[in-house]
């Protein structure tokens, strides 16, 4: 077996050098001739009927080319935008073509195309386009749309609600009967615009005679889109091909097929000619979807020593306009909220329900901070009602190491993991005790610092292809083909589509370890539909559980086809002889080896093959592993609350974080400030605000407050290695961690700082107005 | 985000960027460092339909002390306000709400005069430059002539420039010894506008406090002075409980509006916060 090297290295990253440099090659700066620029107008209405479109004038404009409208390009469409099921096969959802025809159901749905010579000319041409709209009330909030009373987006669905499903498992009622402290409380997930640094963008070039479409598109999921384009625009599937070039960041907002992939190729196919589409920042924060928006009502039946005997979540879960692709996959949350904790019984509840706003889908974790949020909140507001330590409330809940591999109330099952280990080693980092001690003699000054704790639990690694197709409706495995050239060197294709992940470094690591082939020997090959077999792409934190270990799996067969090319070369039984560091030699005599240099060369060369053996040196595999992956950790921010104003800021921040075999740390650290960063964002700074006609009040990066570098602490890293059973590689996952561990921490730590101001709750994001204003609902006196 | 069409022209001097304002009349808008307008613009909010970049006259950005005042050009950065060794022994204030305007992008682009003439109610220089009542020389056809910084501002993005007049240079008396200043900011992040900004200029002599003047940021349509909180205090010894007491009267008489940050209850409640950390931060060392 080959000399472990490479995975565990923090080998700097191989994608940098272009990205720092500016040199990297997005959507935008595909190099393409006689371009045609797509500017869309989209609606200024939340809800209304489209009386009318007034393009005369436009067609008028300087440089324009063609405008089309909803009424023009519907016949065109073969198929709706796809819709998963996404563990409610039931729900009920409209047709959702990729511009509006009749009606409109949020500000910023396109209703027009213009194509002009240059985007400057096309949003030129674009002012003089007269949209008559009959304006129709308009409803935002998810209780209000279930109203009788409300408007209704959808009349052919009969109402806004989506679907009412149940998650339950256990004799709740009689859970709750034996509880001696019950609590309910709301906890409210706010509406979130992803912000990834690159907007969206597509090219696309439609050649006539050959009916071949190639589109570039800053996308997480490039195979599926070939899907998708191929079926709604109806050109064979083996005519679409799909490009990711670089992407700058997705954050599960470019997870799923958008309008204006099919309408670039759309109107490429009518005009002739490449059609190319830049979101601006203006579009990206109402064309491109949203983020969380629910709200959880949870009842918790607890014993007096800390034991949370059920919880009983409702989680309203607000759709936007439309069911997005992936709009219910945030269900997710339902199914995991039991968390890293034993308990009696669950009695879930999600309902979805059709509104006037952006419709929501994926957002880093998707449905996992939502499920952390609630759980370790639950834990928080037990120990307060019980007057029990926070931390000693989750030991005496936690899942034991014995139980492992712990089945859940609602059948899903955790492959590892010891959660008191990460615990214990992020309360040794941040000292609990002490800080204690200091939190109690610094109330008696009038400062209030606080402490809070998140010991999550993730599920990720979709996944098992069986499990998924029955979950989410699409069977996902990985993929990867591992190709050994002539000269020893490699390619390896994988069917993941990092954006920011760093597959090109990790993967050639992994490939490296197994073939002995030097790292810079290996290149990795990704997100173009045209270079392999159909890959299932990157979202969910699935990537290194399934394409990494694909890697690893191809990368083991073709050792074993080299190992026995060498054994014919050596004149030796298959038996005897053994492969490692990149080299085969008959056991016990290492010194007469040969090479993975010299074994591909032979790999070429018929006449140095075994017998009947086919040329080449290389392997393809479509990786089904038996399990999700679930990784673990413990977070633990430290904050202080100015009295006076309201303001948090964060002293320190600790996370220890079990994501199984780490093959590249640094990478893994990487993830994981990222992520932390973008839950803390979640926690104090950001929030989609909507007026009452539905216009977004938050709509610039003036007033949705993404965190910065300025505004966050240095981030304390610890870790622990549990490998996955379930994969060769024992990998878990990480893109996702930082964001599902931090918002819960951040907002346990705040309220722990507010306990002697009798504050229970805060809701997110908690803005120093609203910190200020529980302090000093009373008064502001302490207790 | 592309803005509408416009024509552009770089004038080499003051009058010959006069003539072109005279020119164009209303169609035409002043471009300093940009960081106002260009946004504007790209949303298609302002659709000027003529630019006159003053950007390379090349003699407005100085600072200089000259007859007892210091004279700011109206081309100088934040950055080099923030940075100038003059300005920071002279009139801290200054440097200290330079250093916390937006992030060092800003401060590299954007200039005083840009952001005086801009008169945004949340810009942070406006209640500087009224706290410590400064002069604004404009030039226009008619020549030259010079507005107290309380009659500058007049209301949201709205000053008393005549439309074919430029800003050219901000005239500050220098404080005498031992008066000091700081600006005391609070946003939600470090580049953010502000919900409220203090910017107080306060001199003890001996112990009595000589001069007060406290300028607030995000309590009005305009830079407003904390009048109350001077007269309060002007005269004072400038104990604890004084400034306290003053600090109190901060939000008196303002109509601070409600935002996604703030209401003008937490508006109000800031100011005097703020009003009197920045009272002690000055006295502190008295």
């Amino acid at each position: 077996m080959a000399i472990s090297q490479m995975v565990g290295a923090s080998i700097k990253r191989r994608e940098d050098p272009r990205l720092v440099t500016g040199t990297g090659s997005y959507v935008d700066d595909i190099p393409q001739t006689a371009v045609v620029h797509m500017h869309v107008i989209r609606s200024s209405e939340a809800h209304a009927r489209i009386l009318g479109i007034e393009t005369a004038r436009a067609k008028e404009a300087d440089g324009v080319i063609a405008i089309f409208t909803g009424r023009d390009l519907k016949p065109e469409f073969g198929a709706p935008l796809p819709v998963t099921v996404c563990f409610v096969p039931d729900k009920k959802y409209p047709n959702h073509y990729p511009i509006a025809v009749d009606k409109v159901h949020y500000v910023g749905e396109p209703v027009a195309i213009v194509l002009a010579s240059s985007r400057a000319a096309a949003e030129d041409a674009g002012e003089r386009i007269e949209v008559k709209y009959e304006s129709l009330p308009a409803v935002l909030d998810i209780e209000k749309a279930i109203e009788k009373s409300a408007p209704v987006l959808h009349e052919e669905l009969g109402g806004n609600l989506s679907y009412d499903v149940k998650f339950a498992s256990g004799d709740a009622d009689a859970a709750f009967k034996e509880a001696e402290v019950t609590i309910k409380q709301r906890l409210i997930q706010q509406r979130l615009i992803p912000i990834a640094i690159e907007t969206r963008g597509v090219l696309a070039d439609y050649k006539t005679f050959a009916n071949k479409l190639t589109v570039w598109s800053s996308t997480q999921i490039p195979h599926f889109v070939k899907v998708w384009l191929a079926v709604i625009l109806g050109i064979p599937e083996s005519n679409v091909r799909v490009v990711a070039p670089e992407v700058g960041g997705g954050f599960g907002s470019k997870i799923r097929v958008y309008p204006e992939e099919i309408l670039t190729a759309l109107a490429s196919r009518r005009l002739g000619r490449p059609v190319k589409w830049i979101e601006d920042r203006n579009e990206n924060v109402k064309a491109t979807h949203h983020g969380r928006d629910q709200i959880w009502d949870v009842e918790i039946a607890a014993r007096k020593d800390g034991t949370v005997l059920a919880i009983r979540p409702t989680q309203w879960l607000n759709l936007g306009g439309y069911c997005s692709q992936f709009g219910t996959f945030q269900v997710l949350g339902m199914l995991v909220a039991q968390g890293a904790y034993r308990m009696k019984a669950f009695d879930g509840r999600a309902v979805g329900v059709f509104t006037n706003t952006t419709p929501t889908d994926a957002y880093r974790g998707a449905g996992r901070p939502e499920a952390t949020f609630l759980i370790e909140r639950v834990m928080d507001l037990v120990a307060r009602e019980t007057g029990l330590d926070p931390v000693e409330v989750r030991r005496k809940n936690f899942v034991r190491a014995e139980d492992q591999p712990f089945t859940t109330l609602l059948g899903l099952t955790y492959d590892s993991g010891d959660y008191t280990i990460t615990l214990d080693k992020a309360l040794d980092l941040v000292d609990y005790v002490g800080f204690r001690k200091e939190q109690a003699e610094k109330r008696k000054q009038g400062k209030y610092l606080g402490i809070g704790l998140s010991t999550y639990i993730e599920i990720c690694g979709l996944g098992p292809a069986a499990a998924t197709e029955a979950a989410v409706g699409v069977s996902l495995w990985g993929m990867s083909v591992v190709n050994v050239h002539f000269t020893g060197k490699a390619t390896v294709i994988i069917g993941s589509s990092p954006h920011g992940q760093g597959h090109e470094t990790t993967y050639a690591q992994v490939a490296s370890d197994v073939l002995g082939i030097p790292v810079e020997d290996i290149d990795v090959q990704h997100g173009d539909t045209a270079i392999g077999p159909m890959g299932m792409d990157t979202y969910g934190s699935r990537s290194t559980a399934l394409d990494g270990n694909a890697v690893h799996i191809s990368a083991m067969k073709v050792q074993e086809k080299a190992r026995k090319i060498a054994a014919h070369l050596l004149e030796a039984a298959e038996g005897d002889v053994v492969y490692e560091n990149g080299k085969a030699f008959v056991k016990g005599t290492p010194s007469k080896a040969v090479t993975i240099q010299e074994i591909a060369a032979a790999a070429f060369q018929t006449s140095r093959l075994p017998k009947g053996m086919e040329g080449g040196l290389e392997a393809t595999t479509f990786f089904d592993p038996t399990n999700f992956v679930w990784p673990f950790g413990a977070h633990i921010a430290v904050v202080e609350v100015d009295a006076e104003t309201g303001a948090t800021r964060i002293l320190r921040y600790v996370a220890v974080d079990d994501c199984g075999t780490r093959i590249n740390p640094m990478v893994v650290d990487g993830q994981l400030h990222g992520g932390i960063a973008q839950g803390i964002g979640q926690a104090l700074f950001e929030q989609a605000v909507y007026d009452e006609a539905g216009q977004l009040r938050s709509g610039s990066l003036v007033d949705y407050l993404v965190p910065t570098a300025s505004d966050l602490p240095s981030f304390e890293l610890g870790a622990t290695v549990t490998p996955s059973p379930v994969n060769p590689l024992g990998t878990k996952g990480i893109g996702e961690a930082g964001t599902i561990a931090s918002s819960p921490a951040i907002i346990n730590a705040i309220v722990d700082a507010l306990e002697p101001f009798g504050v229970k709750d805060i809701a997110m994001p908690a803005t120093p107005q609203k910190v200020w204003q529980l302090m000093h609902r009373n008064g502001g006196t302490t207790r | 985000m592309i803005p509408a069409s416009f024509d552009y022209v770089v004038p080499r001097t003051l009058p010959e960027a006069v003539a072109e304002l005279v020119k164009h009349g209303q169609e035409a808008k002043v471009l300093a460092g940009g960081h106002s307008l260009i946004p504007l613009m790209k949303l298609r909010l302002s659709t000027p339909s003529f630019l006159v970049d003053i950007g390379r006259i090349s003699n407005l950005n100085y600072i200089r002390e000259e007859d007892g005042q210091i004279a700011i050009g109206a081309l100088t950065s934040h950055h080099d306000i923030e940075f100038s060794d003059l300005l920071k022994n002279k009139l801290p204030l200054l440097t200290s709400a330079a250093s916390q305007i937006g992030d060092p992008q800003v401060r590299n682009r954007g200039t005083i005069g840009g952001a005086a003439a801009h008169a945004d109610p949340f810009g942070d220089f406006p209640a500087c430059l009224l706290a410590l009542d400064a002069e604004l020389k404009v030039v226009g056809p008619r020549g030259e002539r010079t507005i107290a910084a309380k009659d500058f501002f007049v209301d949201t993005f709205t000053s008393s420039l005549e439309p074919n007049e430029i800003l050219r240079e901000i005239r500050i008396t220098t404080p005498p010894p031992g008066s000091k200043g700081t600006y005391l900011k609070f946003s939600r992040r470090s580049q953010d506008w502000a919900i409220v900004a203090v910017a107080a200029q306060v001199r003890v002599t001996g112990h009595e406090v000589t001069q007060v003047a406290v300028g607030l940021t995000g309590m009005g349509s305009r830079p407003i002075r904390a009048s109350g909180v001077e007269q309060a205090l002007r005269g004072k010894a400038g104990h604890d409980d004084e400034l306290r007491k003053a600090a109190e009267r901060a939000a008196d008489g303002t109509d601070p509006q409600q935002d996604l940050n703030g209401s003008p209850d937490y508006r109000r409640h800031l100011a005097r916060v703020l009003t009197r950390r920045a009272l002690e931060q000055i006295t502190a060392h008295h």
